[in-house]
């Protein structure tokens, strides 16, 4: 090293200085080098998986952003179109009308417009929807299921570590890639094989 | 099943809902591949509406983010070392403020990436994103060669709490000692519980995300609030006494090659800069100062390194018997033991963690086996975090006993922001003439100094004279 060659130009305390900071330097480098070529280069965000998700209404309290990232959607592809949707009505509901004692929505957000008998279409007003669940706890038991959550990522601010997340009871939310953020059902059920399509070919 | 659920959409609600109650105790769970209700099959041409999904911010925007930190790092380094700017200094961190803070919203910062880079060496499930890396890394290459940069200007955390410093008061050094014990707590218990996979501490009480995102939930809105507030009078306390990142930057800046120096020149012990300073971060000369007897030196030193060994284990015992507790925080632990609570107490109502454990009928066997393995990590963490603890502890008490002789006003390298507000007030620095006009505060300053009886400013104490001389 060349500062033993010239102890007599460097204080001792130099000395010290310059071999503490080029040791640090190299483990700085050493960090850098482990992240650049140990790394997965692939970039990812959190998304919730809507097959996990029990709707305990977490995802409208513990999101950063309020109103929650988390959005309810409408698959509709498997959605029945019912008269009488489980999601949109109360279960003791009056009448099947529009009318807010009707609704199950606490802020209004599920929009429900007539196609042709019997059939209305139902869909989610996401300035509106809080992502409390209580629309998907009900499609699930008693319908299609297509009402369930996703994270918006317009909205999500994408946190280091997802404060819904770690309050998650069923761990549903995971980091997924970049390229396909959503983990949409009717996209999924596509990809599915049905026991009859196999038998079949 | 057809006629049934062709009644159930048509007939009168009662009876469908009645109905519907009845089919779901017999019907199974959606969560499979088959419709409940068949897709209609529509006869006005009616199309099924695309569900619609907004993408994710792109990668470059990351990358853009490396390049934006270093370029802005490489301007405050200018503006700390070379033209020892206060002006630029703080313009600067008014735009990163603007830019890191409110526009970026805080994420990924340098002091949240400690936890990810804990994690990605201690979860080999996890790897640390390149981008976040070099977040990571590049501030504290910046320290090491430059000093605390970072905090001078680009962090938005420093910045939001310098623009509040008002009223700075001097802490004693009792306080700030004890104080300064905190941000290796934290640092520590943000690595362990990183590490365990048990959460992101650090992220979770940041203080100022709330306010960067004009968002969010009360009790960080006023954690943050408090902060600021607190700020006005013991300038930047999150910096000097949370900070976990301040710990690496210190322990960087501490071998810095070219720091901030108060003086470009040589220092003339003129001692204006002693109250330029609000974080107290400036080493006073001590040359005239009495010397204590060698040999109770020595014997106080003797004390000290026979304490450090003990210190470690008391430290590494506390965190031991801590590790229980901590470990709760873990979300698979804390089911756990709520389990095993309602299997000893059948009295206990379920909480929603452990109903939906049942629910989703997963094996409670695995769970418990997960739930030990976390706590005996957590407990060798204990251990090792309660140890650094009582080094660190020892180490400061040996610092603070030892006194090297100090001939000129410096910094204190560790711990220096970099914020050049002690440049200004130095009489040799020429770049800061204009400074030195009847009024600024370091005329006035001077005057008091010089003259501290005929100069009426209550507010500028004059130092005792026998403290330096």
């Amino acid at each position: 090293m060349a500062e033993l060659k010239t102890p007599d130009k460097l204080s001792r305390f130099e000395f010290i200085r310059q071999g503490i900071a080029r040791t640090a330097a190299l483990a700085l480098g050493f960090l850098g080098g482990f992240a650049a070529f140990g790394s997965r280069k692939k970039n990812t965000v959190w998304q919730l998986d809507p097959m996990k998700c029990v709707q305990c209404e977490h995802c409208s309290t513990e999101c950063v952003v309020q109103p929650s990232a988390v959005k309810c959607v409408q698959s509709y592809p498997i959605c029945g179109y019912c008269r009488l949707c489980f999601g949109y009505f109360e279960p003791n509901a009056p009448e099947l009308t529009a009318a807010a004692e009707n609704q199950l929505c606490p802020t209004n957000a599920i929009e429900r417009i007539f196609v042709e008998d019997p059939y209305w279409e139902y869909n989610i007003i996401e300035d509106l929807c809080i992502g409390c669940a209580k629309c998907v706890k009900p499609c699930e038991q008693f319908g299609n299921a297509s009402f369930y959550l996703q994270i918006r990522h317009d909205l999500c601010v994408d946190c280091n570590n997802c404060s819904i997340a770690m309050q998650c009871p069923s761990e549903a939310f995971s980091r997924v890639p970049a390229d396909q953020p959503y983990i949409l059902k009717h996209k999924t059920r596509e990809q599915q094989v049905t026991p009859a399509q196999f038998s079949q070919s | 099943m057809q006629t049934i659920l062709g009644y159930l959409r048509g007939r009168t609600f009662l009876t469908a809902a009645l109905t519907a109650l009845a089919l779901a105790a017999f019907l199974p769970s959606a969560s499979g591949d088959e419709m409940r209700f068949p897709q209609p099959e529509f006869t006005s041409g009616y199309d099924f509406p695309e569900t619609t999904v907004a993408p994710p911010k792109t990668e470059a925007g990351q990358w853009l983010d490396v390049a934006l930190l270093t370029l802005a790092l490489s301007i405050a380094t200018v503006f700390a070392v070379k033209t020892r700017s206060r002006r630029g200094i703080f313009w600067l961190s008014v735009i990163c403020l603007g830019y890191f803070g409110f526009i970026k919203q805080g994420c990924v910062c340098p002091i949240g990436a400690i936890q990810n880079v804990a994690m990605g060496i201690f979860d080999s499930n996890y790897a640390v994103p390149l981008t976040v890396m070099l977040i990571f890394l590049i501030p504290l290459a910046f320290a090491l060669y430059f000093g605390r940069v970072f905090c001078a200007s680009v962090c938005a955390l420093g910045a939001i709490q310098d623009l509040v410093i008002l009223k700075p008061i001097n802490l004693p050094r009792k306080v700030t000692l004890g104080l300064s014990m905190i941000p290796y707590l934290y640092l520590g218990a943000g690595i362990l519980f990183a590490a365990t996979n048990t959460g992101f501490i650090i992220c979770r009480y940041d203080p100022f995300i709330g306010f960067f995102r004009l968002n969010g939930n009360s009790p960080y809105l006023y954690l943050g609030a408090g902060f600021l507030l607190t700020g006005v009078f013991i300038a930047r306390p999150y910096c000097r006494f949370f900070c976990p990142y301040g710990v690496l930057l210190g322990m960087m800046s501490r071998f810095s090659r070219w720091h901030l120096s108060i003086t470009p020149s040589e220092c003339v012990d003129c001692r204006l800069c002693e109250t330029s300073c609000p974080f107290d971060y400036i080493d006073k000369p001590n040359t005239g100062l009495d010397r204590e007897n060698r040999e109770s030196g020595v014997k106080r030193l003797t004390h000290l390194f026979v304490m450090l060994p003990v210190l470690i284990v008391l430290g590494g015992w506390i965190g031991h018997r801590l590790s229980i507790p901590m470990s709760s925080y873990n979300q698979k632990v804390f089911t756990a033991e709520q389990i095993l609570a309602e299997q000893a107490n059948p009295d206990l109502e379920q909480t929603l963690y452990t109903e939906t454990f049942d629910e989703m009928g997963l094996s409670e066997d695995a769970l418990m086996q997960e739930a030990l393995k976390i706590r005996k990590r957590m407990n060798v963490g204990g251990w090792l975090l309660g140890g650094f603890l009582g080094l660190v502890f020892g180490v400061k008490l040996i610092g603070i006993s030892t006194i090297r002789s100090q001939k000129d006003y410096e910094v204190v390298k560790p711990s220096c922001f970099s914020c050049a507000r002690c440049c200004g007030y130095c009489p040799s620095d020429a770049m800061h003439k204009p400074n030195f006009v009847a009024g600024s505060p370091a005329y006035n300053a001077a005057l008091a100094l010089v003259n501290p009886e005929k100069e009426a400013q209550p507010a500028k104490k004059a130092p005792q004279e026998s403290k330096v001389s």
